[in-house]
């Protein structure tokens, strides 16, 4: 396989990159967010423009449009969204859940009114979600640095490389006429926020700091759904499950330096176990 | 006296033996068989009472502080979210860090409670072995709309029973998401200064409408 060579030249990219930020003065202490500084700011930009336009817009579409208006929008771009789902399973081998998901779009397309009804789901096929920075990540490309985008949000290096192919193969982009697709985009931004009004309340409560916050969840989410929700099976060592961390519990809390060492070993078979079940 | 004696050492030992047998099958009770009826008897509540629909919040914690709260072990949680600055906390920093985590933690998710409506939970087969005493729970929550929400548990076993020391909500391990958080207030201002921030924290969260959790 030829995976050896992307993820070299990813881990050049990131060097590069992360020397580049040193110089400019904005490495964070955390080694997976070395622009922090720069993500912080675009971070904050998105704040504002979600506060002053479409966070209120999403409020009223979902206190004004009835339910089952709501749900066929969501349904509607969802089965486009399907297409590409499916290529990206069968692109990682998983013919099953493909196969599963070109059957969705059948389904959905003619039975389910052009996708406004989700009669799919309904018959027990799942509805997956995959982008090609998920069938990268299945490949064996590492994410390199977190990486806030402009209006996009939370991502990495490599999902932003996998992004244009992403929308390229979005089927709404070839939408004529061009008016109706503009106003298309626009529903299905909002809609899809719409989606997450009650989650970023949620978030605001439970977060010391959104921005961490929301970094350090969406890391370790973006990393599950590559491996569908199981232990990553590449993964050089098995770490414990909770890394630089000793598992203290108060009553060996003062184990002197020394001994650390074998405990570490003994939580090894630990972890192993954990990572089978 | 020596037979009042006697008398009292038998009510005791009766006693002991009674209270332990009250305890005993809780204790017995299978990991995934503890959190699905902890998990239903919350929804249940919470779908079919009309003042937490109704977003109240006093109801809705008092939910999570009975039925919840007595099988969720904060301090193994707390320690292991704050890593290895957690030896270097005293016992009353630890007592005070576990207490305004355990705060924080019961108003969000009073505030997620609040919000549960037709969503059902479809528990995984358990894949343990009987003789583990640290396992986790998979289970989906199967939303309205859209794709279903992986929800998993980490258990461990103790004395009192299988308790809950970590959750997972799309992908991501809570414990996990407050440790940078953690390790970067620590060292902006040291263990009071994390305590100083949850309180506070916590202060806003209590002082907020009581309508609050349900304005969409």
């Amino acid at each position: 396989m030829n995976i050896s060579t992307p993820s070299v030249s990813w881990r050049k990219l990131a060097l590069a990159t992360v020397t580049a930020a040193a110089l400019a003065g904005c490495a964070g202490p955390n080694p997976r967010d070395p622009y922090e500084g720069y993500n912080r700011a675009v971070f904050n930009f998105n704040d504002k423009v979600d506060e002053v336009a479409l966070k209120p817009a999403a409020t009223v579409y979902k206190s004004v449009l009835p339910g089952f208006v709501q749900t066929g929008v969501n349904n509607f771009f969802g089965n486009l969204a399907d297409v590409w789902t499916a290529a990206n399973n069968f692109m990682q081998g998983k013919g099953e859940k493909g196969m599963s998901d070109v059957m969705r779009v059948a389904l959905n397309s003619t039975f389910g009114l052009l996708g406004v009804l989700d009669v799919a789901s309904e018959a027990g096929l799942q509805k997956h979600k995959e982008d090609f920075g998920q069938t990268l990540g299945y490949w064996g490309v590492s994410s390199g640095p977190y990486l806030v985008l402009p209006l996009l949000g939370p991502s990495t290096v490599r999902d932003t490389m996998a992004l244009p192919l992403d929308i390229k193969a979005d089927p709404w982009q070839y939408t004529d006429p061009v008016r109706v697709r503009n106003v298309g985009t626009v529903v299905r931004v909002i809609d899809q926020r719409a989606g997450l009004l009650d989650a970023s309340t949620l978030l605001e409560d439970a977060a010391l700091d959104r921005y961490e916050f929301t970094r350090d969840g969406f890391l370790q989410q973006r990393e599950s759904k590559i491996f569908d929700g199981e232990d990553n099976p590449r993964a050089k060592k098995k770490k414990s499950a909770y890394e630089d961390d000793d598992d203290v519990k108060p009553a060996t809390a003062d184990t002197p330096k020394g001994k650390e060492q074998p405990q570490a070993i003994m939580s090894e078979p630990a972890a192993e176990k954990n990572a089978s079940l | 006296m020596k037979l009042i004696k006697q008398l009292m050492a038998c009510a005791t030992v009766a006693f002991a033996s009674v209270s332990f047998a009250a305890t005993a099958p809780a204790a017995n009770e299978a990991p995934d068989a503890l959190v699905k009826r902890i998990s239903s008897e919350v929804l249940d509540t919470a779908k079919n009472d009309k003042d937490i629909q109704a977003g109240n919040q006093k109801r809705v914690m008092d939910l999570v502080e009975t039925k919840i709260l007595p099988y969720v072990d904060f301090q193994r949680m707390t320690s292991l979210a704050a890593g290895r600055f957690w030896r270097e906390a005293s016992p009353e920093q630890q007592k005070q860090l576990s207490t305004e985590f355990r705060t924080l933690l019961i108003y969000t998710y009073s505030g997620a409670l609040s919000q549960v409506k037709n969503e059902t939970i479809e528990f995984k087969p358990l894949r343990a072995d009987p003789s583990d005493t640290e396992v986790e729970v998979r289970s989906q929550v199967n939303m309205t709309r859209g794709e279903p929400v992986p929800l998993n548990y980490r258990v461990e076993k103790t004395p009192s029973g299988w308790k809950i020391y970590d959750i997972n909500v799309l992908g991501a391990w809570l414990v996990e998401t407050y440790k940078s958080t953690f390790a970067s207030e620590i060292s902006k201002g040291g263990i009071d200064g994390l305590i100083k921030t949850l309180s506070e924290k916590n202060k806003k969260l209590a002082s907020r409408p009581i309508k609050a959790a349900s304005a969409k």
